[in-house]
């Protein structure tokens, strides 16, 4: 009795060959890994970074009545809130666009789909966070030469 | 008591689209699903088409989609479906479906095949058994409970929108020898699941457990391959 020839498993266009065998095979990265890790350690971390901001910014002193251009500029001489915001700023970012990310690898079938909708997202996710990062560091609450703000007279 | 059973019927050599075919039944109301189909193969419509092999709910020929909810038809009794209602029966969904409640189970397959699901050693062959203790036995019983019936893949949100994903059934294979202590192809499985189309796909929304007729705890299992492949320690 011959034994029956059982199938190689599915060595794909995607590097699935299993002749390499072991780790590190060429085309095999822990991307995927290291994302699904930082979605559970950003997300950790901005509960924190996001009900601390909130509480902050709306609770205490005045709360949200004390909001205005040189209440950010206060906020951000200190050099612990432009931190603060940073981190929040990146890590939400991140956070939304690697969600976004998965979301378009689940539900675009086709790969032209695919590619433009992370080119747009990844495009979007870039000028905002720029843009947020040069807005903690150079912010300038009298910008507007006629501010009536207290802290530009 | 009559019981109406609404199947979904295909046939490629007839016509291109499915479409709903009610059929009215006499049964016991612990009857099973199964029963209702035979019931209606053998008496009203022989074109039925559907798999079945030990009926008993082992070989895991006869999942398909009851009330909208992957089940063995072999393990469904009429009583606990609502018959007051109709009771609903689809094929399984995200695998091409061959004729009525049969599918092509091949993708599936494929996917189980790629884990290796056999034991993985090096050297020599020892004299006697490969001992494990009961421990380290226990440490993956539940996933050898797996009848392969496609059921927990079949229900998962991802699959459905890209059949390239593994699947939870593939990853319940895999951690059946990634956890045995007599195995050595650990590193190898974990990498296959490493894939961008392995465990990381995963979005714990528990549809494979709830729909596992055997009970195994689907999602626990991918969540352990997952920890096993982040601190590299099984």
């Amino acid at each position: 009795m011959t034994t029956p020839e059982i199938a190689q498993p599915r060595s794909s266009t995607r590097s699935r060959s299993l002749k390499g065998g072991g780790r590190n095979r060429s085309g095999q990265t822990n991307f995927e890994l290291y994302g699904w890790l930082f979605m559970r350690l950003s997300g950790l971390a901005l509960v924190v970074l996001v009900l601390g901001h909130l509480f902050v910014n709306l609770m205490l002193g005045d709360g949200i009545n004390a909001l205005d251009f040189g209440f950010v500029a206060g906020k951000w001489a200190n050099p612990l809130w432009q931190v603060w915001d940073l981190l929040m700023l990146w890590l939400a970012m991140l956070h939304g666009t690697n969600g976004m990310r998965t979301i378009i690898n689940d539900y675009a079938e086709k790969d032209q789909t695919r590619f433009w909708l992370k080119s747009l997202l990844i495009t979007a996710s870039v000028v905002i966070v720029v843009l947020g990062t040069l807005v903690i560091f150079t912010f300038d609450p009298c910008l507007d030469p006629n501010s009536t703000l207290s802290v530009c007279k | 008591m009559d019981v109406k059973v609404k199947i979904l019927r295909y046939n490629p050599e007839v016509t291109e689209d499915a479409e709903w075919v009610t059929y009215a039944v006499t049964l016991q109301p612990t009857d099973r699903v199964l029963d209702a189909l035979h019931k209606i193969k053998w008496e009203q419509d022989g074109t039925l088409t559907f798999r079945r092999s030990c009926a008993h709910g082992v070989c895991g020929s006869d999942a398909m989609r009851i009330n909208g909810r992957n089940r063995l038809a072999c393990k469904t009794l009429i009583k606990d479906l609502n018959p007051d209602r109709e009771i609903t029966v689809e094929p399984i969904k995200g695998l091409p479906v061959l004729k009525d409640l049969v599918v092509d189970m091949e993708p599936f397959f494929d996917a189980y095949r790629s884990v290796m699901p056999f034991l993985v050693t090096d050297g020599h062959e020892p004299s006697r058994e490969r001992i494990q203790s009961q421990a380290d036995r226990e440490r993956f019983d539940d996933t050898t409970k797996c009848i392969l019936c496609a059921a927990c893949t079949t229900s998962c949100p991802v699959f459905w929108s890209d059949g390239q994903y593994f699947g939870p059934q593939a990853i319940v294979g895999a951690h059946r020898f990634i956890f045995d202590s007599r195995d050595e192809g650990t590193e190898q499985r974990l990498e296959i699941l490493n894939d961008k189309e392995g465990v990381w796909r995963c979005r714990t929304t528990f549809n494979c457990t709830d729909a596992c007729p055997r009970g195994i705890e689907v999602t626990k299992a991918i969540q352990e391959v997952k920890r096993a492949l982040i601190f590299r320690r099984v």
